[in-house]
């Protein structure tokens, strides 16, 4: 790990000293630049940052409260706005990761630099810069804007989220395929068409398959905040449980949410273990 | 091997006929589950407003432009604050994932009946909730502000970083932990010596990867009143000031492209 040619020491010089752990900085002027510059930073940075500790300490109350609401999760008294919300937010999780992972895969062939032109290259990176540049929440905001509250918005900010993240990953894979495969198939006199088809497609195909249920996880994860803006989703109703101090109820969103989670890594480690 | 029976002999297939059919099988029910979804969606949609968007985004944008530039003035402040928010609750975020990583590690764990499950379980649980649902969830508890901010933004990283951390520490190489183990050295010694040196490139890694993203997560966690760029954002949102959105979205872009190049930088001299 260490960069070769640090310390060209030799063994008479080193002999009597005493062995010091090498530092993970080797420079010296940069390590004490760095250190200086970083607590000039953080003792500027702490205090500029107020903190009410009165207001803290009372709330520890309410913090401890909501910590025992998890011993006591209430599913039932909001029990319609919790699966209309859950639905809501499965719902478009599931056709906003269709939907994304079909745009994506030809944006990626648009992305790749070995298979595309440069000016479609550089549009398709356009298109990946952008939808990653912008964070799902902004994106929701504007959508809820423009096509009004529903999850017609979040399906569209995270099919969007969704190219951004897919297309640059595989793009990056198509680049780093194995050349003499696609070359082998090109020589058979195939189309473009087959060549992708024959050529490049077993070659990513595992890798797609794992990004797409791993995408299908962040998903689901968004899907949980979009609701704060209007877009839909179990986020409107996790919201107002919050904003009633109604913590058990809070509890039991929080915890449904964990244990979805926790499912969808489970299956994509057993789907991912299986395709590779 | 599966072979179609034709006039002219029998022609090579991929897959027999029950393959193929349980195939279609799946496919179609995946379908079948995409428009049904997709029916629900656009049941709760208001189709009215959509085929008004294009004018209603243009009607944004038109008064989105140009941005106010003046406003920049009122920025600085959150600016700096979001920076905060970003790097303090990183250092917070390290310093807590940083021992939950040695004990989810299984060479390092003290038990891997007991407290591993627990430090997973903290591991999926940070790192399933949302940073804004954090900071919804502290300002309900310690007031909104800065200060809830980076609670919000240490929590979330948690998991984060001591998913990415414990895994290095699996990877490491045996070898060195035993040769320190060796020469007598105590616990807390073989972890300064042993594991410490070959974890460091992958800790300063994930440190510098982490403060990247929870830059982009602080600039809206204003949304929900926990201080930074964000709040700006949602007083001129509420007040529909675009042209102040469209300065402030810029800043937001611009630093974000900041702080991946600063974070590929730093990542690429240690790497």
């Amino acid at each position: 790990m260490r960069v070769p040619g640090e310390t060209q020491t030799t063994l008479g010089e080193r002999l009597g000293t005493r062995w010091r752990r090498p530092p993970l900085v080797q420079r010296v002027w940069l390590r004490w630049l760095l250190m200086i510059g970083f607590s000039a930073y953080l003792v500027a940075a702490i205090a500029s940052v107020e903190v009410n500790w009165s207001r803290v300490y009372e709330g520890l109350e309410r913090g401890g409260a909501f910590v025992m609401a998890f011993t006591s999760p209430d599913f039932v008294s909001r029990a319609d706005a919790i699966r209309s919300g859950m639905l809501e937010s499965i719902v478009m999780t599931v056709a906003s990761s269709v939907v994304g992972i079909l745009i994506s895969i030809p944006i990626a062939l648009g992305a790749a630099r070995n298979i595309a032109p440069l000016p479609i290259y550089i549009v398709c990176r356009g298109i990946i810069a952008l939808s990653r540049a912008l964070q799902e929440i902004i994106v929701a905001i504007l959508l809820v804007a423009i096509f009004g509250f529903g999850p017609l918005a979040g399906f569209l900010t995270l099919s969007f989220a969704t190219i951004g993240f897919l297309s640059k990953l595989l793009a990056e894979d198509i680049e780093s395929m194995d050349r003499s495969q696609a070359e082998a198939i090109r020589a058979t006199g195939a189309r473009w068409s087959q060549w992708i088809d024959y050529g490049v497609k077993p070659q990513v195909i595992p890798r797609l398959i794992g990004l797409s249920i791993y995408r299908v996880d962040i998903n689901f994860r968004e899907s949980a905040i979009l609701g704060l803006v209007g877009a839909g989703g179990i986020g409107a109703t996790l919201n107002t449980a919050f904003d009633r101090y109604e913590y058990d109820t809070a509890a039991a969103i929080l915890i449904l949410i964990i244990g979805i989670v926790m499912a969808l890594e489970y299956i994509s480690g057993i789907i991912r273990a299986r395709v590779q | 091997m599966p072979v179609a029976e034709t006039a002219s002999g029998p022609v090579w297939r991929l897959r027999n006929r029950n393959q193929t059919l349980a195939r279609w099988f799946v496919w179609l029910l995946g379908i079948a589950i995409f428009l049904w979804c997709w029916q629900r969606i656009s049941d709760a949609t208001t189709w009215f407003f959509v085929w008004d968007a294009p004018r209603i985004a243009g009607d944004i944008l038109d008064r989105a432009t140009p941005p106010r530039w003046s406003y920049i003035d009122k920025l600085w402040v959150p600016i700096w604050d979001t920076l905060n928010i970003a790097t303090l609750g990183t250092i917070g975020a390290l310093v807590l994932a940083v021992p939950t990583a040695f004990l989810a590690a299984r060479n390092t764990t003290p038990s891997a009946l007991f407290v591993r499950p627990i430090a997973l379980l903290i591991i999926v649980s940070t790192r399933s909730i949302n940073s804004l649902i954090w900071a919804l969830l502290l300002i309900a508890i310690i007031g909104p502000g800065v200060f809830a901010g980076i609670v919000a933004i240490a929590i979330r990283s948690i998991g984060f970083c001591a998913k990415l951390l414990y895994e290095a520490i699996e990877e490491i190489d045996q070898t060195q932990v035993e040769a320190i183990t060796a020469t007598g050295a105590s616990r807390w010694q073989v972890m300064l010596y042993g594991i410490m040196p070959q974890i460091m490139p992958a800790f300063a890694g994930i440190a510098v990867f982490r403060w990247d993203i929870n830059i982009r997560e602080s600039t809206v966690l204003g949304l929900v009143g926990a201080g930074g760029i964000g709040l700006q954002l949602q007083a001129s949102l509420n007040t529909l000031a675009w042209p102040q959105v469209s300065l402030i979205l810029l800043v937001i872009l611009v630093a974000v492209v900041i702080s991946e190049w600063v974070s590929a930088k730093v990542r690429g001299a240690i790497i």
